[in-house]
């Protein structure tokens, strides 16, 4: 889906669309940060008195059954996002970009083998993984990073593979190859760097689908458990609220899809910058 | 072809075993036992005995594995724990419910996307593409759960027209039925089909600048001709892949949005299994989740073979 999807959104307004991408993740990434010293309120401390008030000059966005404002839940459920999406995207390059360089600097039967595990591991939505792991180790974000990561490995093992193969047919391969140079040394120092820019195209979409897959599992109780905040779970607690208060409902879900929307335009802008080929033929 | 086809069917019964023994492992892993679950925890080591060897838990793992795949094979599932009634009774009543979700997800966003696609590659840089392209850039980043839930927020708080949740059951009519499926449709498909727009959009431009489409222009047919006839038959290609590998994201999608709408289907069945530690029912769902992943993913293989001539001659590579 991520790669078709963001290769297909190449067009005008590419440049704009790079420059806002970029300010919407700064200000995810800065907010991230910021929340790690300060929120305005303690986001996990209940306040009866005040609970189910809509947006405020006191709380901004409100707060929520508990009395908990909604605005510091939101800023701290942000580093379960980052968490698990860096995390989760880490596991997919750190396995996957290594099985797909292996294929495509061997190619043959390794190059099948590697290929069909990457098929196998596709049948699993990350939400069946995720429901495998629940149920062999409970609830809780190492879940949600183990079943996202999951589902990276056989994209990153693709990605690579695909973006190597054209590389490893170029000359200067060959007079690496004629110059003495294992395949594994090649693929480390010269096809790499090569496909790194497809590759950190693909980090910052998985990035984003990361935070989507988060926000699902922890909205159906698989991801993050209370009493930490989340994105996922604000929207869960706010389900049966939907009529007595929106703003619980509103708040938490405009916060993935600006950063999932942010990260998005960033991901498409960088392929149109760095991929010329794209840019001349769609762009 | 043949063989490039022999190739894909051995791939695809690996994937399916590989999967099977995967989930069963995994299941088989588990700590706990489930006789004891079914029988409580005052239940007299006998008693557990007399079950577990009924159940075939007290054999070697690989006699266990191959009994239930046998099982499998012929639709037998086993019986659920909790619902003491056979899991493919309960997969076929709740698919009436997954099943028509998926199909009408399916095709409202498939009816959704591919004319706006079209329309958004033929006016390329203009307002309706921008327009479109914006609205399905946001689109991709919507969560379905949430799309769910503001859906439910304005037309079944606010406005009344539609439940907000639960489903009557096919007996009760299909007019009811069909209502409580139209905002969970609607939550599914519009996220798909965001994505979708945008890979027909970019398939239909680059097709439109491919010399067959260029020769159709100057042999005299209009743009709107040349689009319809020559471009949008060749892009549809890629947008049938990527429509088949969606699938595995409408099946967790339906998933999430059983859930949020209480709707009876496989996806809420999945997580009350779960929560009641009924494993086998767990694991049944989730062995034919991914077949039908694996299935569907080894059907657009074969599509792909028979729509594009050039890997018929088995020179093209379908990974």
């Amino acid at each position: 889906m991520s790669t078709d999807a963001a290769a297909a959104g190449a067009g005008s307004g590419a440049s704009a669309g790079l420059v806002i991408g970029l300010a919407m993740t700064a200000t995810f990434l800065a907010v991230a940060l910021v929340a790690l010293a300060w929120t305005p309120y303690d986001p996990v401390a209940m306040n009866m008195a005040d609970r189910l008030q809509g947006p405020s000059r006191a709380h901004w966005l409100g707060t929520d059954l508990y009395g908990r404002d909604v605005l510091s839940m939101i800023m701290a459920g942000s580093h379960n996002s980052v968490l698990v999406a860096l995390v989760a995207v880490g596991i997919g390059i750190g396995i996957g970009v290594p099985l797909g360089s292996m294929a495509a600097a061997t190619r043959g039967l390794a190059d099948e083998a590697i290929m069909r595990f990457a098929d196998f591991t596709f049948a699993f939505p990350f939400i069946l993984s995720a429901v495998m792991i629940t149920a062999l180790l409970g609830p809780g974000s190492v879940n949600a990073i183990i079943a996202i990561g999951i589902f990276n490995i056989p994209v990153f093992a693709r990605v690579t593979r695909g973006a190597s193969l054209p590389v490893w047919r170029r000359d200067f391969i060959l007079a690496a190859r004629a110059a003495g140079k294992g395949r594994a040394r090649i693929a480390v120092e010269h096809v790499l760097p090569n496909i790194a820019a497809v590759l950190i195209v693909q980090a910052t979409i998985q990035f984003a689908l990361a935070i989507l897959g988060e926000a699902a599992l922890s909205y159906l109780g698989l991801g993050a458990q209370p009493p930490a905040p989340s994105w996922g779970k604000m929207l869960n607690e706010a389900q049966t609220l939907v009529a007595v208060a929106p703003h619980l409902v509103v708040f938490p879900g405009l916060a993935i899809v600006l950063t999932v929307l942010g990260l998005n335009l960033l991901g498409d802008g960088l392929r149109d910058l760095l991929d010329p080929r794209l840019r001349t033929r769609v762009g | 072809m043949s063989v490039l086809i022999a190739k894909r069917l051995v791939a695809f019964v690996l994937t399916l075993l590989a999967t099977s023994l995967v989930v069963f492992t995994v299941m088989r892993v588990l700590p706990g036992d489930p006789a004891a679950i079914i029988l409580g925890t005052g239940a007299r080591e006998d008693t557990l005995l007399a079950l577990r060897q009924q159940m075939g838990l007290d054999r070697s793992f690989v006699a266990q594995y191959l009994a239930w795949t046998g099982g499998v094979l012929i639709g037998d599932f086993g019986t659920s724990y909790t619902y003491a009634v056979p899991v493919s009774q309960l997969v076929a009543e709740r698919l009436s419910v997954s099943l028509p979700l998926a199909v009408f997800a399916i095709l409202l966003s498939t009816a959704i996307a591919i004319p706006c696609g079209v329309v958004a590659a033929s006016r390329r840089g203009r307002a309706g593409d921008l327009g479109i392209s914006a609205a399905a850039q946001l689109g991709v980043a919507v969560p379905n759960f949430w799309l769910a839930m503001l859906l439910v927020l304005v037309f079944a708080v606010g406005m009344g027209i539609f439940p907000a949740g639960g489903f009557p059951g096919w007996e009760a009519g299909l007019r009811p039925s069909l209502k409580a499926l139209v905002l969970p449709s609607v939550a599914l498909a519009l996220p798909q089909a965001a994505i979708l727009t945008r890979v027909t959009r970019s398939a239909v431009l680059e097709t439109l600048g491919e010399d067959h489409v260029r020769t159709a222009r100057a042999k005299g047919l209009t743009r709107r001709a040349a689009l319809w006839r020559h471009a949008v038959p060749n892009a549809l290609i890629p947008v049938v892949t990527i429509l088949g590998l969606q699938f595995s994201f409408l099946l967790a999608g339906t998933i999430v949005i059983e859930n949020v709408f209480y709707l009876p289907g496989i996806g809420r069945l999945l997580f009350q299994a779960i929560a009641q530690r009924d494993l086998i029912v767990v694991q049944s769902l989730v062995v034919l989740i991914a077949a039908a992943v694996v299935v569907v993913n080894f059907l657009v293989d074969l599509a792909y073979l028979a729509i594009d001539p050039r890997l018929r001659t088995g020179s093209g590579d379908v990974d």
